[in-house]
């Protein structure tokens, strides 16, 4: 009697034993909470550039350094450089495992992705943390 | 490119019993020895407003093509043979009357059906449930308990019961899973019909494996998947809250262990 080969059928679905980890459970918790304080960070953040006092039109580097002075206004925009990084990232890293048609495709866009909101994250914390208001032109 | 009118169909033969109307039933048929890709065929059949669906597909497969393809057994929405989209929503053809259909004041009638979405069309409109009853069955949709056979009956009060009523109602016809756009696109998610086969017994009484089954769902395919759109429960043809159960579970994870 000759051997019988188990072979899958092509195509036939993978699917991988649970792994008993809560990460997808905490980051659906994350994308509402972060969602919740972006609602007053954005919008608030939103009011004061666009709408308040003249809006746009006072922006200038004064301004800015005006405002990185106040520990308030570098806590307010790092906390929303971080929650929208991170909550705009994982929103993306969502998208990509809907769209990514193969794995290796999925696993070089998360990268793209990741390497990007790391040079975001760490380019923006430096600037909020070391922004020097006597900078000569 | 030139616009090519679609085939219409000799369908002389049906008979067009006393009140009936004509209408167009437009079909996306694909025959896999054949074509290379779906294409829609057009056929005029006499309907009545109390005919269903299906009653018109039976008509053109009986009278003017032999070899339109589709599953139905029951045909009285128990054993979800025939779920297809009709008009764009999926629906079981068995329960869909025509009256519901007809265009207003008179117009001419279109109706279009195509197989259901996310599952690979075999022919015409019935489709590889395999992947379907796959996540079904990674689920542990059985009662699963521990310790000695009881020697009667599995008791469990009316109040306990009632707790997942509305999940025993599904009649696995997928209309819900392949309504899922998270499904479509990404075919590993379990899909809303596995996830409420899996609350079945997740809040019976009776069962011992919940934290087995919530576990299966807490991973990557699982219940973080659902973007709640609430597709799965317009398309529900039991009329099952799909969404709400899955909320449910969503919140059992959060709020019952971790
Ligand atoms: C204004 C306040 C915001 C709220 C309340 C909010 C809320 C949410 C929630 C709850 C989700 C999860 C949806 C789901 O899983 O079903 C989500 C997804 C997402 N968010 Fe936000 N968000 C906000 C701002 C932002 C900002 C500023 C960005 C961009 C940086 C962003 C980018 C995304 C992306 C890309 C997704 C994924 C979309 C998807 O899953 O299809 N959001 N948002
Ligand atoms: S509510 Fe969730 S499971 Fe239902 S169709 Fe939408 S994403 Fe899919
Ligand atoms: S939940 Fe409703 S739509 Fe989904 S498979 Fe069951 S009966 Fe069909
Ligand atoms: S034929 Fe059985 S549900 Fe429609």
């Amino acid at each position: 009697m000759s051997e019988s080969l188990t072979l899958e059928k092509p195509r036939s679905p993978r699917r991988r034993a649970a792994r008993r980890n809560n990460f997808e459970l905490y980051s659906w918790a994350f994308m509402r909470i972060s969602g919740l304080a972006l609602v007053i960070l954005v919008l608030g953040h939103l009011f004061i550039m666009n709408i308040l006092d003249g809006g746009v039109h006072r922006i200038n580097f004064a301004f800015v350094a005006g405002r990185w002075s106040s520990p308030f206004w570098q806590f307010w925009d790092l906390a929303m450089l971080w929650l929208a990084q991170l909550h705009g990232g994982n929103g993306l890293r969502t998208i990509i495992d809907d769209y990514a048609r193969k794995d290796t495709t999925r696993f070089w866009l998360k990268m793209l992705l990741y390497a990007s909101m790391a040079v975001i994250l760490v380019l923006g914390t430096l600037v909020i943390f070391t922004f020097d208001p006597n900078i000569t032109a | 490119m030139t616009a090519v009118a679609e085939p219409t169909n000799d369908t002389s033969q049906i008979p067009a019993p006393e009140g009936s109307v004509t209408i167009t039933v437009k079909i996306l048929r694909f025959n896999p020895e054949i074509d290379n890709e779906p294409h829609w065929e057009s056929y005029d059949v006499p309907a009545l407003p109390t005919d269903r669906v299906l009653n018109l597909l039976m008509n053109i497969k009986n009278y003017a093509d032999g070899t339109l393809s589709f599953r139905r057994s029951c045909a009285h929405g128990i054993c979800g043979s025939d779920a297809m989209q009709i008009n764009g929503i999926n629906r079981l053809a068995c329960k869909v009357l025509v009256k519901d259909l007809l265009a207003k004041d008179g117009k001419p009638t279109t109706v279009s059906v195509a197989p259901i979405k996310g599952l690979p069309t075999m022919k015409d409109l019935y489709v590889d449930m395999e992947p379907f009853f796959e996540a079904f069955r990674s689920v542990k949709p059985y009662l699963i308990a521990y310790g000695n056979e009881p020697t009667n009956e599995r008791y469990q009060s009316a109040a306990d019961r009632e707790r997942f009523d509305d999940t025993t109602k599904c009649i696995l016809c997928a209309c819900c899973t392949s309504s899922c756009p998270v499904y479509w696109a990404d075919g590993s998610y379990f899909g809303p019909a596995a996830i409420v086969n899996a609350h079945r017994f997740i809040f019976d009484s009776r069962d011992e494996a919940s934290e087995e089954r919530l576990d299966i769902l807490n991973d990557t395919e699982g219940v973080w998947r659902c973007r709640t759109t609430f597709n799965c429960t317009d398309a529900c043809p039991r009329g099952i809250q799909v969404t709400k159960a899955i909320q449910e579970v969503k919140r059992a994870l959060l709020f019952k262990r971790t």
